[in-house]
């Protein structure tokens, strides 16, 4: 185990670095698919029919294989190539559904009663949303962009392979020439990481929660 | 005689073809009045509440507030300016009772001060006063409590008429009678219109100057409590009335 420690210790800035990369990897890409997620939730709540298929197909495209997905993307033009942009392309493919499902559901979950209330109040369609309906949906999209912060740091270790770098890098190379301690170097930095990210964002669910 | 504060013209409503609801409703509520609109389930008495403040809007027919067809009028313009109460109090549970009073001042652009002002005010009348309760959420009071919080939510622009949908029905007995009891006393000294939609009997007699009982989406009867009680006008007002009434 002290060797382990020691192995880590001495490549101590190489991983940090590649920490570094992989968490701002994660972050974008669960940034983009919470910046297009929680809008076309919100959106889909008025059209119930067109939600089923929107949902159904986010559904389907999270059932292809992270490692096919990546090696389809590649020969795309524009969206395609290798590197950070297609990586991220990719994640936000699998980060998408889980904010949508959840924004979708938190904002149908808000008491019908509270609502009748707010109309009958005066509220304009525009402050219902934005003073009740997202107030009180927040907690469950927040629980949503928690799953997806999680399985994004999971899935970005799969980038490497098409050189977008991150911990999958370590992972690879400890793979390739079947060293374990630095599959761990990889791993283990990757895991605390989603941890980490886990404990903050349930700390603001509970904060904000009504 | 007043423009009344309420006229139902004609009015009918149906939500599916031939499925009729309202159908030749017609009815006046005078300015600083309270009128209940008294039936069973299903007789169209919340549908009728609900045309007032344009939640909903009727096939054929008015409605009049204070002499203006409602449907000339914005509908959220109408409803910030209509007081509207409805049971289980639909209080905002994000937000504190001070900030749930203050709902309608904030959407009318009042600055802080004045609204925090008329929420004291008001929380004071319903008993709840805003130094102990200004703080607190929706569900840490009783449904008594936050019924009361309803009524001084509704009642916070000063609006001049007040829409009230089953508005204790959630209650246990005890705080029901309670709560009716303080109504009557709020209402003496508000001055407002109220139209008032409830399926009790002995509330409708208790709280209104005048009560209409509905049934098939006509009105059957309007008339003081007195002559409600008195001289049912046919036998399903007296059977209606003779079910509950003791």
């Amino acid at each position: 185990m002290t060797g382990l420690a020691s192995y880590f210790w001495e490549r101590r800035a190489e991983i940090a670095g590649l920490t570094g990369e992989h968490a701002l990897l994660a972050l974008v890409a669960t940034a983009l698919a919470a910046g297009i997620g929680i809008p076309a939730g919100v959106a889909l709540t008025r059209r119930p029919a067109l939600a089923r298929v929107v949902l159904g197909a986010a559904s389907i495209a999270q059932t292809v294989p992270s490692l096919a997905l990546l090696g389809l993307l590649i020969p795309l033009p524009v969206l395609g190539g290798i590197g950070k942009s297609t990586a991220i392309i990719a994640l936000v493919v699998y980060a998408l559904l889980p904010i949508l499902r959840n924004t979708y559901a938190g904002i149908r979950s808000v008491d019908p009663a509270v609502l009748e209330a707010a109309d009958g109040l005066g509220f304009s369609p525009g402050e219902r949303r934005r003073l009740v309906e997202l107030p009180l949906a927040l907690p469950v999209i927040l629980a949503g962009v928690r799953v997806a912060t999680v399985a994004t740091i999971g899935l970005a270790t799969v980038a490497a392979a098409i050189g977008a770098g991150g911990l999958g890098v370590l992972i690879y190379r400890g793979i390739a020439t079947v060293d374990n301690r630095l599959i761990l170097a990889g791993a283990v930095p990757a895991a605390l990481l989603a941890v980490g990210a886990d404990a903050l964002l349930g700390w603001m669910e509970r904060r904000w929660s009504a | 005689m007043s423009v009344p504060a309420v006229e139902f013209r004609d009015v009918s409503k149906s939500y599916a073809p031939g499925r009729s609801v309202l159908a030749g409703f017609s009815l006046r509520v005078e300015a600083g009045e309270t009128v209940a609109l008294l039936g069973p389930s299903g007789c169209g008495k919340t549908t009728a509440l609900k045309l007032v403040n344009r939640l909903l809007d009727p096939e054929s027919g008015e409605v009049l507030v204070f002499g203006r067809d409602v449907r000339s009028e914005d509908a959220i313009a109408l409803r910030r300016q209509t007081g509207w109460v409805i049971q289980e109090s639909g209080l905002f549970p994000h937000w504190t009772v001070r900030q749930n009073v203050e709902t309608v001042p904030r959407l009318l652009g009042w600055d802080a001060r004045r609204r925090r002002e008329r929420a004291a005010e008001l929380l004071t009348m319903v008993g709840l006063p805003e130094a102990e309760w200004g703080d607190r959420r929706p569900r840490q009071l009783s449904g008594g409590q936050r019924q009361r919080v309803g009524v001084a939510r509704a009642l916070a622009a000063d609006p001049p008429l007040l829409l009230m949908d089953e508005p204790f029905g959630a209650l246990d007995p005890i705080a029901r009678r309670a709560l009716q009891r303080e109504f009557l006393g709020w209402k003496k000294g508000l001055g407002k219109a109220v139209l008032l939609v409830t399926h009790d009997v002995r509330e409708a007699l208790l709280l209104s100057d005048r009560v209409a009982v509905i049934e098939g989406g006509r009105v059957r009867q309007v008339g003081t409590p007195e002559e409600i009680r008195r001289r049912p006008a046919d036998g399903f007002v007296r059977a209606f009335l003779g079910e509950d009434a003791s």
